[in-house]
């Protein structure tokens, strides 16, 4: 049953992407300024938007856990940093490729830039951490502390563009961009949302088998090899 | 006759500071050890960045806060390997020591052993990269202490968790590192501030910058570190 939601909610994933790519490529205006490589802001935004949510999800599933301690939590925990860490990946390259044509470099020392490449190696750590502690129950307190002190970044990296005033632009409302633009905007975030809803159930559900498989103990009689 | 009162968090703090800076001050064996290991790395970064005076003055500050922060991470991680041999932390939970206590002591005793190795880092860089500190020596030290206060609460945290672990010498850095990358940054900027002067009077914000790094690090640390060492 809950496979064939999944499977379901991968198509509809899929098709939202091919519509809102069509949107974002070829049916939404160029940019004035910059052109058609402005079109990268459709999957960029998205990216890491859904990053950020990602990395507030862990947040709250680790202060969760801690108060109310289940392996579900944990391995929500660890399917929110994970996917948390791709998309974030993903937009970092993204906007990298963005950067060379518009500020002429792929990488610059800006405030927004940095504090999400810290909060990318800091998830690596998280992941890192829970790779290197066998005892299931020590893995799940520690990641949960590591996840609230790593958390500290997120609202750094949402505000720094505020903060700081750098080279990197504010977020933008929709008011002052193109209701065309704002139209492929909102249906990549609708895409980007299904994919991320399909990746964290998906590796929840790995998680947690995962899980299962490490506290289960040994049944009391081995079954006879036949 | 009167039951035995249990001490107070803060007096067991610093019971727990004593035994551990007494322990140090018995052996001396690691803070030799970390002294000379951040001089060579201090010799290492002079030898990398060339022979350009100019340059190494510019990056004193940086060169000074990567030698500390290379140098904590081995005091670190063996500040809880000293504990786990003979079971010393558990003994010390069953005393019962309050696990909060542990944490200040802990953070504060690796704060002390930085600030040391700091102060002795810092003549020998004075010579190196021909810096003087032109806003006085108080506004030095007040940057060493914060800074390795900055170091130590969440390092304290990092290095309970990861002496538990798995190749755990790979894995207090890959923790700590990017958490402390804000820190070191303000470090040393406010460091570079007092060797070069400070004309913009920016050497203000990036010490309160650190002394809210503190306020972060050491309260999440009180808050979270229990959880850390309960079992």
């Amino acid at each position: 049953m809950l496979k064939n939601v999944r499977i379901a909610l991968a198509v509809l994933a899929l098709g939202l992407l091919i519509w809102a790519g069509y949107l974002g490529l070829v049916w939404a205006p160029a940019d004035r300024e910059m052109g058609d490589v402005q079109r990268i802001m459709y999957v960029h935004v998205p990216a890491m938007e859904m990053a950020l949510l990602a990395m507030t999800l862990n947040f709250l599933c680790c202060v969760t856990y801690l108060f109310r301690p289940s392996w579900s939590m944990d391995s929500l925990a660890e399917a929110f940093a994970e996917v948390g860490l791709f998309f974030g990946g993903f937009g970092l390259v993204l906007g990298s490729i963005w950067g060379k044509p518009t500020w002429g470099t792929y990488w610059t020392w800006d405030p927004r830039l940095t504090s999400m490449a810290i909060g990318l190696v800091s998830y690596a750590g998280y992941l890192t951490l829970r790779r290197l502690v066998d005892d299931a129950e020590r893995r799940a307190v520690w990641s949960a502390v590591v996840g609230i002190i790593i958390a500290v970044d997120v609202p750094i990296i949402y505000y720094s563009v505020r903060w700081w005033r750098s080279l990197h632009q504010m977020q933008s409302s929709p008011a002052t961009v193109d209701p065309a633009m704002v139209r492929a905007l909102r249906w990549n975030f609708l895409a980007f949302f299904a994919l991320f809803v399909v990746f964290v159930m998906a590796r929840y559900a790995i998680a947690l088998a995962r899980r299962r498989q490490e506290v289960t103990p040994p049944p009391l009689v081995l079954e006879r090899a036949s | 006759m009167t039951p035995p009162v249990a001490p107070g968090l803060l007096w067991t703090a610093w019971i727990l500071v004593r035994k551990d800076l007494l322990l140090e001050w018995r052996s001396r064996a690691r803070a030799n050890a970390l002294v000379f290991f951040s001089l060579s790395t201090l010799l290492l970064f002079s030898f990398a960045l060339g022979p350009d005076t100019t340059f190494l003055k510019r990056a004193a500050g940086g060169t000074l806060w990567l030698a500390i922060l290379l140098a904590s991470v081995l005091a670190l991680g063996e500040s809880f390997r000293v504990e786990q041999e003979n079971g010393a932390l558990d003994g010390l939970r069953l005393a019962p020591a309050d696990a909060r206590a542990l944490f200040l002591a802990k953070a504060l005793a690796n704060t002390a052993l930085l600030v040391l190795v700091g102060a002795v880092l810092l003549p020998v860089l004075l010579a190196l990269a021909s810096v003087s500190p032109t806003l006085g020596l108080g506004r030095l030290a007040g940057v060493l202490v914060l800074g390795c206060l900055a170091i130590s609460a969440p390092g304290t945290v990092y290095s309970a968790i990861s002496s538990h672990a798995r190749s755990r010498d790979v894995l207090l850095p890959l923790l700590l590192f990017p958490l402390l990358i804000p820190t070191v940054v303000a470090a040393a900027k406010a460091t570079s501030l007092v060797f070069e002067g400070d004309p913009m009077l920016q050497f203000g914000s990036w010490l309160g910058l650190l002394a809210g790094f503190n306020v972060v690090y050491w309260s999440l640390g009180f808050a979270l570190f229990p959880r850390v060492v309960e079992d």
